[in-house]
């Protein structure tokens, strides 16, 4: 007879946030799983009412700082919606642009820092940097480069200060984009080699049959705007996320799960979901580093994901120089975008996958409403598939060998849990 | 060169940003969030003095030194992030990668009110405006 068996862990390390994991086996089977979000929740959607439209880009940056341009880029792609308005030649440009910066500095961060040494048996990447220094210092300057372009397009790198509904509060100079080419050069051959160096790592045998859900543009590999699709079948604009995805809460978790509402299941949102519905899209580059690095057109291995992260890393540096050679200064930094009693939706990928946002605004450019999805929520119920799926005919394994590859799984969703805390029940009335 | 680290919007943590904000005579530096950044920022620098917020358990104000040139900083004294590594973590990075300026002090103010908001509590307060002083003098 088997003995049930529990695998907690009080407090996940190399995550963004603070999340737990909780595993009790019988023999092989599964009787209980979660993965935990107990981070304090944080109330934004709630004092984002009766503030400005024109606020939202800002206040909402304020969720990650990881991520802030995924969360001012949704928050401006969304009250542009509403007020029918849409960016268009080097203000267009430039928000790609700065966004690459972003994926540049966070999957650097994902890739070396935090997902790395989960292959390579260190406990941190303090501890990998004794025997891999040549890895980490390419590390530490690729995030520097990322930083750079934001801070060249954003004013500083966390929490940029020069992103505005309508594009920018001042556009940069010619000169200033070209002076970091030379930078963004050695990232793409950095990226390629980071690649191949990645492929080359050994990976436990597990594929799932996903459901990937991410933007999909017909020119581009969409990064700041298009169309939500899934391998499914699934073509939406980004308003009706709300008809096709829903949330509900857990008692284990202060993030809200989402799943799609046709069938109650889980769906995964990130970097393979991306690759695996936009790889012809992927820059010319990258699909070369992807290739070489022998992923073939989609990945359904969730810990193959570093590699993923990798070749995203190629893409957005082989598109910031794209758009840095075709630009031209933008006659006005930003365009007038006036308020109207209206509902506006905003998606754009996070380097951690789908992010939507959704505002009623009244005629004075007030918030009435808002809601906010980030994509580590959108991923709990993957995640918990994940290890539900993973667990079955590894059972033999020791139980500290188990709990590594458990978190390793975790990981390799890059989860930012201070993005996905979510406290649904508040509700403030002032006469 | 001294470098202030911190949060400007969480009460105490904002001690070693308000150490270097006050220094007029010695350059300085106030670094929010990332603590790899550290690393490049005092690329090629021969000294560095480094400021943190610290909960060791001593009381509000404490001043605590370390020279962190040849051995590691103490453990559980500065402040740590659930973003980023700390700054004890990245001190230990750089010198495995020898890139640690040739001389590093770190001062570590023992904080108490961390509210969003609040503005330093007074023996924070006192202590960051004693320090600072004394660094601008050096």
């Amino acid at each position: 007879m088997s003995v049930d068996r529990e695998i907690a862990v009080d407090y996940l390390a190399r995550v963004e946030g603070e999340g737990a994991m909780y595993l009790k086996l019988r023999g092989d089977e599964v009787l209980d799983l979660k993965f935990k979000i107990f981070e304090p929740p944080r109330f934004f959607e709630a004092f984002l009412r009766g503030r400005s439209y024109f606020e939202a880009p800002d206040i909402t940056a304020r969720i990650c700082g990881i991520c802030p341009i995924a969360y001012q880029t949704s928050a401006c792609n969304a009250m542009e919606d509403a007020a029918g308005v849409h960016l268009t030649g080097g203000l267009r440009d430039l928000r790609r642009l700065i966004y690459c910066g972003e994926w540049i500095e966070s999957h650097a961060l994902h890739v070396f820092f935090l997902h790395a040494p989960d292959f390579l048996g260190y406990e941190s990447a303090i501890a990998m940097a004794t025997d891999f220094p040549d890895r980490v210092q390419t590390a530490l300057r690729l995030k520097k480069i990322g930083n750079q372009l934001m801070t060249v397009l954003g004013g500083r790198e966390i929490h940029p200060i020069n992103i505005r509904v309508g594009g920018f509060y001042r556009t940069p100079t010619r000169e200033e984009l070209k002076a970091l080419v030379p930078d963004l050069e050695w990232a793409l051959e950095a990226a390629i080699d980071t690649t191949k160096w990645v492929s080359g790592l050994s990976f436990p045998d597990f594929e799932r049959d996903y459901e990937f859900v991410a933007l999909q543009h017909p020119d581009e590999y969409a990064i700041h705007q298009g169309r939500i699709v899934s391998n499914r079948g699934l073509d939406i604009p980004a308003e009706e996320w709300g008809e096709h995805f829903e949330e509900s809460h857990v008692a284990w978790s202060n993030a809200l799960h989402a799943r799609r509402r046709d069938t109650g299941r889980s769906y995964h949102v990130g970097p393979m979901a991306r690759y695996s519905l936009n790889f012809d899209r992927l820059t010319p580059v990258a699909q070369r580093a992807a290739i070489d690095a022998g992923l073939g057109d989609s990945c359904t291995n969730p810990f193959r994901s570093i590699v993923v992260r990798a070749v995203e890393i190629a893409f957005a540096c082989e598109e910031a120089l794209r758009l840095i050679g075709g630009y031209e200064r933008p006659t006005s930094p930003f365009v007038e975008v006036e308020p109207r009693d209206a509902v506006g939706h905003g998606a754009s990928e996070a380097p951690r996958g789908l992010l939507y946002h959704r505002y009623a605004v009244d005629g004075e450019g007030l918030i009435s409403e808002a809601h906010i999805v980030p994509p580590t929520s959108q991923n709990q119920l993957s995640i918990e598939d994940d290890l539900r799926a993973y667990v079955p005919g590894r059972t033999g394994l020791p139980d500290d060998r188990l709990q590594w590859e458990l978190e390793q799984a975790i990981r390799s969703y890059d989860p930012c849990i201070s993005c996905a805390t979510h406290f649904l029940d508040l509700t403030v009335e002032r006469e | 060169m001294v470098i202030g680290v911190g949060n400007p919007t969480r009460g105490d943590d904002a001690a070693g940003l308000e150490v270097a904000r006050r220094l007029r005579k010695v350059e300085s530096h106030q670094q929010v969030g990332g603590s790899y950044e550290l690393i490049d920022l005092w690329d090629g620098a021969d000294e560095v003095i480094l400021v943190d917020a610290a909960r060791s358990g001593a009381s509000a104000g404490t001043l605590h030194r370390f020279d962190a040139s040849d051995r590691p900083l103490p453990g559980g004294v500065l402040a740590t992030s659930t973003h980023s590594i700390g700054i004890t973590e990245t001190v230990e990075m750089a010198r495995s990668l020898g890139r640690l300026p040739g001389r590093l002090v770190v001062y570590g103010i023992e904080v108490s009110d961390l509210t969003p908001g609040a503005p330093l509590s007074a023996p924070v307060e006192s202590t960051v405006n004693r320090l600072a002083e004394v660094l601008d003098h050096a």
